[in-house]
């Protein structure tokens, strides 16, 4: 178990990266508390893979380095690194019975048989493979299979981190539910740092303490699930996280206020000078709200989600969406919309641009 | 209720009228000539099993049959291992993998009264390169028409040389088609170069080498060509394998009977191999 920390890590696929464009992952610094429970979230391609590659030693960056408590593990392979890692899709030997693909990291590593036996049941056990054991691995369903790999990736009680690359992917979402508290856990229970990568925000927010989003190649913030949502440092973090994401609007900044459409818009406290930059008016729909006064605006569409309903009005061109628990309006109604402006927020260049208010 | 439709026939009945007339109607011929005696004059003679006994009590088709075995036991045993090291140390990305593939498929393209003729040439003791180095600068007496050992040793390596090759190709196609994540995981749970082949790359290539070991069984158990352009079966009867021998029997001395009884006995021996391997190779799938 270890405490992981990224110096100045840079990583291209080509051999001469020249452009920022030819690099997966631009300085990325991070420091990772032992025993944590992360998850990397962003979208296809933005470099969350290539990271946890970097992490685990199947992959050596072209700049920087990963270090483990002190030591300098950058270009360690990942065998020696004593890592754990869970891919997407299920990894299993198909000519060993469930009980010996469970075993074999171990039986690698040269763990006693009595050992091997106990952590063998116990994994087994709570990824409720028992009556399995003795099965050959090959014929099972893929949810099976990818509860094995998940298993011999917590089957070693050593390891300085175990990471999983959406390991879900294969799994029926009733599953998806029970493997994820499973997961959750088996983290509380084992206090191993585990880093847990996906596109999928409720699984980002429902596994990890901290989570890391990122975006071509860069980290756009950190922050507890609450801190990404409240607060997004970034429009994307915002556009990202929630369903459905943050309202990004146009707007003007004069004199230290913001405006839109001509109105001032009050928001959460004072804006960073911001000059000859796009400036944006981000308000989660959560904080959006229906009512007699404010911003008259014209509905589009009503989406009933069952727990709350969102509206798609439009204030002129723009349009911006609110979450509400009462009345249903009507398509093509015209109503007020106002901002909670301890939830209203100036971007600019979509970095936030405003300063938090103290309450 | 599952409908039965019988349309999908017409589409096999070109494919049925085609082997009819290349397999099963040229089969039938055999048949029927196993069974009869000839003296010529299309003057036929029932003759019942006899030739069939005959063929099976005879002290030459046990001999033929001995060297056919001998031959292919000894290529399987030098080609398949040879053929799935050379596949595992080709390079799987980059710039060689096009140059390692043609390098690897120019054997195949050779025909093979070609392979035959070159591998002649290539061991006469005073003009062929090879021979001329074993005799005369190695001083290894090396002459495949006056020892047997020779002869053997020469289509052996002939067999190896022209078809490697195949298991190669083969068994690199299974291999290329394990992802990544199984070589990864392997690295991460600590596994060793062997672990790493016998689960991982050797069960992923099960089915392609089953598929290249029937192949090359039957390839060389029909063998023809080649050593009779090499070595004509000799010296001696040394190198006489079966389909040497079968065609001696037919065209040399125009013992048509024994000859048909002797294919199918041969056809029969080359099927039940095949089935049985076939069978056991993929009794685990069920």
């Amino acid at each position: 178990m270890a405490r992981i920390t990224l110096k100045n890590l840079k990583h291209s696929y080509y051999p001469n990266p020249k452009t920022p464009e030819d690099y997966a992952l631009k300085e990325i610094d991070l420091s990772w508390t032992d025993g944590g429970a992360y998850a990397l979230l962003g979208p296809s391609g933005c470099g969350k893979s290539t990271l946890l590659n970097i992490i685990s030693g199947l992959l050596i960056p072209s700049q920087g380095q990963v270090l483990f408590d002190d030591a300098d593990v950058t270009h360690l392979s990942p065998a020696d690194r004593n890592i754990a890692q869970v891919f997407q899709f299920p990894v299993i030997y198909d000519t060993m019975t469930v009980y010996n693909n469970l075993a074999f990291p171990l039986k690698n590593r040269g763990v006693g048989a009595e050992k091997i036996d106990q952590r063998v049941r116990e994994i087994a056990h709570m990824l409720e493979l028992d009556e399995m054991l003795d099965k050959r691995a090959s014929g099972l369903t893929p949810d099976n299979k990818q509860k094995i790999s998940m298993g011999r990736g917590l089957v070693r009680d050593d390891v300085n981190v175990i990471m999983f690359d959406e390991p879900l992917t294969v799994i029926d979402p009733l599953l998806k539910w029970k493997l994820r508290s499973k997961l959750k856990e088996l983290h509380q229970k084992a206090k191993v740092t585990m880093i847990y990568v996906t596109h999928d925000q409720t699984e980002a927010l429902t596994f990890a303490d901290q989570v890391v989003v990122m975006q071509e190649g860069n980290i756009v913030q950190i922050g507890t699930p609450i801190e990404l949502f409240e607060r997004p440092a970034h429009t994307f973090v915002g556009h990202f996280i929630g369903s459905p994401g943050m309202n990004v609007i146009p707007c003007e900044v004069k004199d230290g206020a913001a405006f839109f459409n001509g109105l001032q818009v009050e928001v959460e406290g004072k804006i960073n000078p911001v000059e000859n930059a796009r400036t944006e008016i981000g308000i989660r729909p959560e904080f959006v709200g229906i009512g007699k006064t404010g911003i008259e605006a014209k509905v589009r569409k009503v989406v009933d989600l069952g727990r709350h309903i969102v509206v798609e009005a439009m204030i002129g061109e723009v349009k911006v969406n609110a979450v509400t628990d009462g009345l249903m309006p009507n398509p093509g109604e015209t109503l007020h919309l106002s901002f909670a402006p301890h939830h209203t927020r100036v971007y600019a260049d979509g970095w936030i641009a405003t300063q938090e208010s103290k309450r | 209720m599952k409908t039965i439709n019988q349309k999908g026939w017409f589409f096999v009945l070109p494919v049925l009228i085609l082997v009819a007339f290349n397999a099963l109607i040229p089969l039938m011929t055999v048949v029927n000539y196993s069974v009869q005696e000839t003296f010529g004059n299309n003057q036929f003679f029932w003759q019942g099993l006899d030739w069939f006994e005959n063929v099976l009590r005879s002290e030459r088709f046990h001999g033929a049959l001995g060297r056919q075995a001998l031959f292919t036991a000894t290529i399987l045993a030098i080609e398949i291992p040879l053929g799935v090291g050379i596949a595992l140390a080709m390079p799987r990305k980059g710039f060689w993998v096009p140059i390692c593939l043609v390098l690897m498929a120019l054997p195949l393209l050779i025909p093979w009264n070609v392979v035959g003729a070159m591998w002649n040439i290539f061991t006469l003791p005073d003009i062929g390169l090879a021979g001329y180095v074993l005799n005369n600068v190695l001083g290894i007496e090396y002459d495949m028409t006056q020892n047997a050992f020779a002869a053997w040793t020469t289509i052996i390596v002939m067999d190896v040389w022209h078809w490697t090759s195949l298991v190669v190709l083969l068994a690199y196609a299974g291999i290329i088609s394990i992802p990544d994540p199984y070589y990864q995981a392997a690295k991460i749970d600590g596994a060793s170069s062997w672990a790493v082949f016998r689960h991982i790359q050797l069960p992923k290539m099960n089915k392609v080498l089953t598929i290249a070991i029937l192949l090359r069984f039957m390839d060389s158990f029909n063998i023809y060509t080649e050593p009779f352009v090499l070595t004509g079966g000799g010296p001696g009867n040394s190198t006489t394998l079966l389909s040497i021998d079968l065609v001696k029997t037919a065209l040399g001395q125009f013992d048509l009977g024994p000859a048909a009884a002797m294919s199918l006995i041969y056809f029969a021996v080359t099927l039940l191999v095949s089935w049985l391997f076939y069978t056991i190779m993929t009794k685990d799938d069920k």
